[in-house]
């Protein structure tokens, strides 16, 4: 079976400063359907690029990104959005969910710009925020909630439109241990479901969670 | 991203900042409401003095000096040289088609015993000119044609300077003072209101020999002729102009008609409203100068929320409209508003003066409103489309 994710040579520099500053060197990586992976790494140690890449909202300098064997490269801005919409979940380590709007509306924001019927953004929308034990908290906005809950509202966001993959970007590292824990069997059992993860950290306990682990040093993969 | 959800999301973040879109929206509702009412002033001022003209008889025609429209002699003041041996002259010329009243007019304070009335319009005319224009007696009579050849001192009165000066006593027979002068009240006119403050009732008619005599004036203010017949108002003025030009030259005098009379108001309330309403119009600008201020801060401050939105799937294009439509819904509200403001100002202001609503004024500052909102919130909404999705992830 062909790779879902496949990333061959890829370079990232970023040439704004006055020095360039090489954030990739040489990544070659291939996700399969159904893994579970964490990118561990120091701060400055290109996993967040490499994440960005990954998801679409970044292009590589050079190199090739093959998503479900198509090449990336020739993506639209448009075509771009729509694939992050339909096919890649977000979860971000300080949530970004949209202030006072309720978690109903938070979650089915991606269904918005899918073009979902309202009644059917709606359905869907109650049905996981009820998977993920948030259903008395429908209509609480971001400010009512604890971190641990906030994070589960922004897991069912990634999760609403059905996504390939979900990239999770340090996704414990606003919360207590109590609810990293949470956050972090939620992953787990969403890999038991066979949904494809890839999850950034810095922490050896965290990544343990994860079945293939990835380090990463100056731009550079070390280990997977 | 349809439409309806981008308006839905637009709203709940305009009412989420209620006091902020409020401020935003306040130079759009100054702005229109200050079109509405100033179109409605000069437009309630066009009706009224169109119906005053009007009501005085589509038969008539007005002689006044100079020549409307026409050249000026050096330094802009044309000399008067109206005489009323002219108005004589068109009087006797044109008895088989029209009668004709001389005019004058002069301001003076009235007195009778210890009760004043101050910047009365003394009006001199002839005893023609019930017949040129239709004057509604309430009591008395109005000056005969020998009480005017022999200058004899009577007055007809208007309500106004009747209430001043007698209250609810006799006035008809009571010798009252017209600068200086005693004369005699034989009539009492109908009231017909005021324009602009200005009170048509506080106002007396006197012979014109009378006023001429006391105030000094050789010259004519008007010369009214009424044509007996609309099929020959045109010969009149075609008659009266050949024989003013026997004594006068063709820019010491106009003969005009009402319907010339008329479309020289029209065009002058024309010209009017076009100033007042692009002086108003600038307080739109300036209205939309202060959404584009606030739609810049509202993309900066929402720049992880575009972050976010890109990365759940929002094209440049979604991000865009949300932006503009907000700035259009802002401006549009504001222009809502404020032509429930004018209006309504409008309607109280209508309890003074003459003012009507045109409904293209209203159309006219609304779409005016959602321009400006298309037109000042383009480069903010463009500058959230083009936002690099890491860099407003990551934006604090």
């Amino acid at each position: 079976m062909s790779p879902l994710v496949k990333l061959s040579q890829v370079n990232k520099i970023y040439s704004a400063g006055e020095i360039p500053l090489q954030a990739l060197k040489d990544i070659d990586l291939e996700v399969k359907k159904g893994e579970f992976i964490a990118i561990i790494g120091a701060s400055g140690s290109g996993k967040s690029t490499l994440m960005n890449i990954i998801g679409l909202l970044d292009r590589p300098t050079s190199g090739s990104y093959y998503l479900e064997n198509q090449d990336t490269s020739r993506f639209s801005q448009d075509h771009l959005a729509e694939i992050r919409n339909k096919k890649i979940g977000f979860v971000f380590q300080s949530f970004n969910l949209l202030p006072r709007t309720s978690s109903l509306d938070n979650v089915a924001l991606p269904l918005i710009y899918a073009k979902v019927s309202s009644s059917e953004r709606i359905k869907k929308t109650k049905k996981l925020l009820k998977e993920l034990g948030l259903e008395e908290k429908i209509n609480s906005r971001p400010n009512q909630l604890s971190g641990g809950q906030q994070q589960r509202v922004a897991i069912a966001r990634a999760l609403v439109n059905d996504p390939e993959i979900i990239l999770a970007d340090e996704p414990t590292g606003n919360l207590d241990s109590k609810s990293g824990a949470e956050v972090m069997s939620i992953f787990e059992s969403l890999h038991k479901t066979g949904k494809t993860i890839v999850m950034i950290t810095h922490e050896e306990d965290i990544a343990k969670h994860a079945k293939r682990v990835i380090r990463m040093k100056d731009g550079q993969i070390w280990t997977s | 991203m349809d439409i309806l959800e981008t308006t839905r999301s637009a709203l709940t973040s305009i009412l989420a900042n209620r006091m902020r879109s409020f401020l935003t929206i306040l130079g759009i509702v100054i702005g229109v409401t200050s079109i509405i009412l100033l179109i409605s002033l000069v437009s309630g001022l066009k009706t009224y003095i169109t119906s005053q003209i009007e009501g005085l008889g589509s038969n008539l025609l007005i002689v006044i000096p100079g020549r409307i429209g026409g050249a000026r002699s050096p330094g802009g003041v044309q000399a008067n040289r109206l005489e009323y041996s002219d108005a004589a002259n068109l009087r006797n010329r044109l008895s088989d088609q029209a009668q004709v009243s001389a005019a004058i007019q002069r301001n003076a304070a009235l007195k009778f015993g210890n009760k004043n009335d101050k910047g009365v319009a003394i009006f001199g005319v002839e005893a023609t000119y019930p017949k040129v224009i239709s004057l509604n007696l309430t009591r008395g009579r109005f000056f005969k044609e020998s009480e005017q050849q022999a200058a004899k001192k009577v007055a007809v009165i208007g309500t106004t300077v009747k209430s001043n000066l007698f209250g609810e006593g006799k006035s008809i027979g009571q010798a009252i003072d017209v600068a200086g002068l005693k004369y005699t009240v034989i009539g009492i006119l109908g009231p017909r209101g005021a324009i602009f403050g200005i009170d048509l009732d506080n106002s007396i008619y006197i012979p014109i020999s009378a006023a001429q005599r006391q105030f000094g004036i050789d010259r004519l203010n008007t010369i009214y002729i009424s044509a007996n017949s609309a099929g020959n108002v045109k010969a009149v003025q075609d008659r009266a102009t050949a024989l003013l030009k026997k004594r006068l030259s063709e820019d010491e005098f106009t003969v005009q008609t009402q319907e010339q009379t008329l479309s020289i108001i029209s065009q002058v309330t024309g010209v009017l409203t076009a100033a007042l309403g692009g002086i108003a119009a600038i307080s739109l600008i300036v209205g939309g100068i202060g959404i584009m201020n606030i739609m810049l801060v509202s993309v900066t401050e929402r720049t992880r929320e575009i972050g976010l939105r890109k990365a759940v799937g929002a094209k440049p294009s979604d991000i865009r409209n949300q932006f503009l439509i907000e700035a259009i819904i802002l401006s549009g509200l504001g222009g809502v508003i404020g032509i429930i403001l004018g209006i309504g100002l409008s309607l109280l202001i209508g309890k003074f003066f003459t003012t009507t609503v045109p409904l293209w004024s209203v159309g006219l500052s609304f779409g005016f409103s959602m321009l400006v909102g298309v037109i000042f919130g383009v480069a903010p909404a463009i500058r959230a489309a083009k936002l690099d999705p890491i860099e407003a992830l990551r934006h604090e």
